[in-house]
C-alpha cells in the first residue's frame, strides 16, 4: 500500500466480500438445497436457509444410495472417481519424469524428434479428436475398464515440459560429481534428481489429482457399465432423471460430495496448487 | 535443444525411459489425430458398410451451413462475454488484494477453491439456480419484472452457460493477477504518488501497463478455456440448447459426431479446431519467449 486511504481500504473490503460471496452463492444454494426434503422444490420457491433433513439426505446418499433411477450408489461412484484419479496423477508424473530425464541428461538420435512428438499432445485436448480416440479404446478391448478410463489420459507434455525446465536447473555440478564417484544414470535418477523433485512433484500432483477427478466427458462416452460409472459423470445422468421427478436434495447432496475431495485438496495444499499452477504455465 | 555439458551415455537407456510417454502419445495422440485428418477426406453412408473419398468436399460443405457458421459466431460471443466478464471481476478482486496486507490470504483462499469445481458440476450447479421453477435467481428476476427461460430463450441460455463458465474460471485468473501485481515494483508507484498521481490514475497509468504481460497470457488462456474445457459445462447445463442457442465450435463436433454419427463432418471440424488450437499454442509459446520484456 502506498498510502493510507480508509475508504478505499473499505471499498476493496467491500469489492473482496461481494467476490466471495458471488464465488460461494452456487455451492452455498446447492448445500441448502440438500438439506431440505423434496415436497420443498415442489413448492416452487427456494429457501436460503439450511433445513433439517440434512442427515436423512446424506444418510440415504452414501449409505443404501441415492433412489434415483440410472445412477448407482454414490459410494461406488467415488471410488471410482479415485481410482482414477489416481491412476492418471500416478501415471502422468512417472512416464513425464522418466522422459524428461531422457531429454535432459542423454543426447541420443531421434531426441529433438521425439520431444516434439511429444509436444503436440499439448495442443490437442481429448475435446477434438473424440471420435478416432474412442475408437482407438474401443479397438484395443479398454472400454468399460479402469485402464481405458485412465491411460488414454495420462500422456501429458505439459508434465514432461514442467519437469525438463527445473531439470534444466539442476547445477552441472552434481552430475559432474555423480560421474566423477561413478554413478550410472539410474542411480543419479535415484539418489539426486528425485529427491530434489519432490516439491515439484508434490505440486504436480494437487493440479493432475484435480484433472482427473473432474474428467467429464471422456468417462461419459466409454462407460456404459454402471460399474465404471464417475461421480461428475453421474451426477450428471442422475441430474437428468431429476428434471421429471425432482429429487434435488440428493443430486445437491451428490455434487456437494463430488466436489469436497478436490475443494479440500487445493484448501488445505493451497500453497503447493499455486505454485503448481503457476509453473506449469511457464 | 538445450541438454546439460555433461551427460550419460548409452544406447539403450534414453529409449527405454521415452518408451511409455511416447507409445501412449502415438497411440491415443498421433494416431487418433491422423485418423481425423483422414477422414475428413472421407463419407460414410449411414450403415456404415462403405466409405467414399470425398477430397475437400466434408470442408465444402461446412463452410456452406449456415448452421455451422451460426456455431463459429456463437463461439465468438461465448468466448468473448467469458473472457472479458471473468477476467474483469478477476482484475478487480486481485486489485483489491493487493491493498490488504493481514487478511490476503484469507480472502485469496476464499476467492481460489472453485478452480477444483468440475466444470460439469458448475454447470449444473448454475443451471439449478436459474431453475425455472423454483430456481433462487429465477425468483429474484421474476421480481423485477424478467421472465427467465433458459429452455425457451436462447439469450437466457448463453448467459447462463457464460457465468457458469466465467464462475469456474475467476479463481484461475485471480492467482495470475495477483502474482502479476506482486511482481510490479512498489517503488513506481510510490514515484508516482509523489508525483501526485491518485490511486485511479496509478492504476491507469503505471500498474495496468506493467501488468499486460499477464493480461494478454490470460487471453490466450481464457480462450483456450473457453473455446474447449467448457464443453462440459455447456453439455451439464444446456446441452447446447434451445436449438442452437449454445452450440459452441467443440460441442458440435460432439454432437454430429457422437450422437449424429456423421463422421466425415464431425472429423473435419476436428480438423479445423486442431488448427486453432495450434495457432493458439504457438502464439502462446511465442509470447511466453518474451514475456519478460516490457
Amino acid at each position: 500500500m502506498v498510502e493510507n486511504r480508509p475508504f478505499l481500504t473499505f471499498l476493496a473490503h467491500a469489492v473482496l466480500i461481494l467476490g466471495v460471496a458471488f464465488v460461494a452463492l452456487p455451492v452455498w444454494i446447492a448445500f441448502v438445497a440438500s438439506t431440505h426434503d423434496q415436497s420443498t422444490f415442489l413448492s416452487g420457491s427456494m429457501p436460503m436457509w439450511p433445513g433439517d433433513n440434512i442427515w436423512e439426505t446424506y444418510g440415504t446418499i452414501l449409505g443404501t444410495g441415492a433412489p434415483v433411477p440410472g445412477a448407482p450408489p454414490l459410494t461406488l461412484m467415488l471410488k471410482n472417481s479415485l481410482v482414477m484419479a489416481l491412476i492418471i496423477t500416478v501415471g502422468k508424473i512417472a512416464i513425464s519424469i522418466l522422459s524428461a530425464f531422457a531429454i535432459v541428461y542423454f543426447r541420443f538420435p531421434g531426441r529433438v524428434l521425439i520431444f516434439c512428438l511429444i509436444f503436440v499432445t499439448l495442443m490437442l485436448p481429448v475435446e477434438v479428436r473424440i471420435m478416432p480416440t474412442f475408437k482407438v479404446v474401443a479397438d484395443l478391448g479398454m472400454l468399460n475398464s479402469y485402464a481405458g478410463l485412465s491411460i488414454p489420459l495420462i500422456a501429458s507434455a505439459t508434465a514432461t515440459f514442467l519437469f525438463r525446465q527445473f531439470f534444466l536447473t539442476i547445477p552441472e555440478e552434481l552430475v559432474e560429481a555423480a560421474r566423477i564417484d561413478g554413478a550410472g544414470p539410474m542411480k543419479f535418477f535415484r539418489d539426486m534428481v528425485l529427491p530434489l523433485s519432490q516439491t515439484n512433484i508434490a505440486a504436480l500432483f494437487v493440479i493432475l489429482f484435480i484433472y482427473g477427478w473432474n474428467q467429464y466427458l471422456w468417462p461419459m462416452l466409454i462407460t456404459t457399465d454402471e460399474k465404471f460409472y464417475t461421480v461428475v459423470m453421474g451426477i450428471k445422468r442422475m441430474s437428468d432423471v431429476a428434471d421429471s421427478d425432482p429429487q434435488w436434495n440428493f443430486v445437491m447432496g451428490s455434487a456437494m460430495l463430488a466436489m469436497l475431495p478436490p475443494v479440500l485438496v487445493v484448501i488445505f495444499m493451497q500453497r503447493l496448487f499455486v505454485k503448481g499452477l503457476v509453473e506449469q504455465e511457464k | 535443444m538445450q541438454t546439460k555439458r555433461t551427460t550419460f551415455r548409452s544406447w539403450w537407456l534414453p529409449y527405454l525411459l521415452v518408451a511409455p510417454q511416447l507409445a501412449i502419445t502415438l497411440v491415443f495422440f498421433i494416431w487418433p489425430a491422423g485418423q481425423a485428418v483422414y477422414q475428413s477426406f472421407l463419407r460414410e453412408d449411414p450403415f456404415g458398410l462403405s466409405t467414399t473419398w470425398v477430397g475437400l468436399r466434408n470442408y465444402i460443405r461446412l463452410f456452406d451451413s449456415a448452421e455451422y457458421l451460426a456455431s463459429f459466431e456463437t463461439t465468438v460471443i461465448f468466448t468473448v462475454c467469458t473472457a472479458t466478464l471473468s477476467m474483469g471481476l478477476s482484475l478487480l478482486l486481485a486489485v483489491a488484494v493487493d491493498r490488504m496486507i493481514r487478511t490476503a490470504s484469507v480472502y485469496t483462499t476464499l476467492v481460489v477453491w472453485p478452480y477444483a469445481v468440475a466444470p460439469a458440476i458448475a454447470g449444473i450447479l448454475w443451471w439449478f439456480m436459474f431453475n425455472p421453477s423454483f430456481g433462487i435467481l429465477t425468483y429474484v428476476l421474476e421480481m423485477v419484472g424478467y421472465d427467465w427461460n433458459h429452455r425457451l430463450n436462447g439469450e437466457d441460455a448463453m448467459t447462463l452457460v457464460v457465468l457458469a463458465s466465467a464462475w469456474k474460471q475467476i479463481s484461475y485468473n485471480f492467482l495470475f493477477f495477483v502474482a502479476g501485481l506482486q511482481s510490479i515494483p512498489m517503488s513506481l508507484r510510490e514515484a508516482a504518488a509523489i508525483d501526485g498521481a491518485g490511486p485511479v490514475k496509478r492504476f491507469f497509468t503505471v500498474v495496468f501497463p506493467l501488468l499486460s504481460p499477464t493480461t494478454f497470457f490470460l487471453l490466450v488462456v481464457n480462450i483456450n478455456y473457453t473455446m474447449f474445457d467448457t464443453f462440459s459445462t455447456i453439455d451439464a447445463s444446456t446441452a447446447g440448447g434451445p436449438g442452437q442457442a449454445t452450440t459452441i465450435l467443440v460441442y458440435k463436433v460432439y454432437e454430429d459426431g457422437v450422437k449424429g454419427l456423421n463422421l466425415g463432418s464431425s472429423a473435419a471440424q476436428s480438423v479445423i479446431l486442431m488448427s486453432i488450437v495450434i495457432a493458439l499454442t504457438f502464439i502462446q509459446f511465442r509470447f511466453i519467449e518474451r514475456r519478460v520484456q516490457y
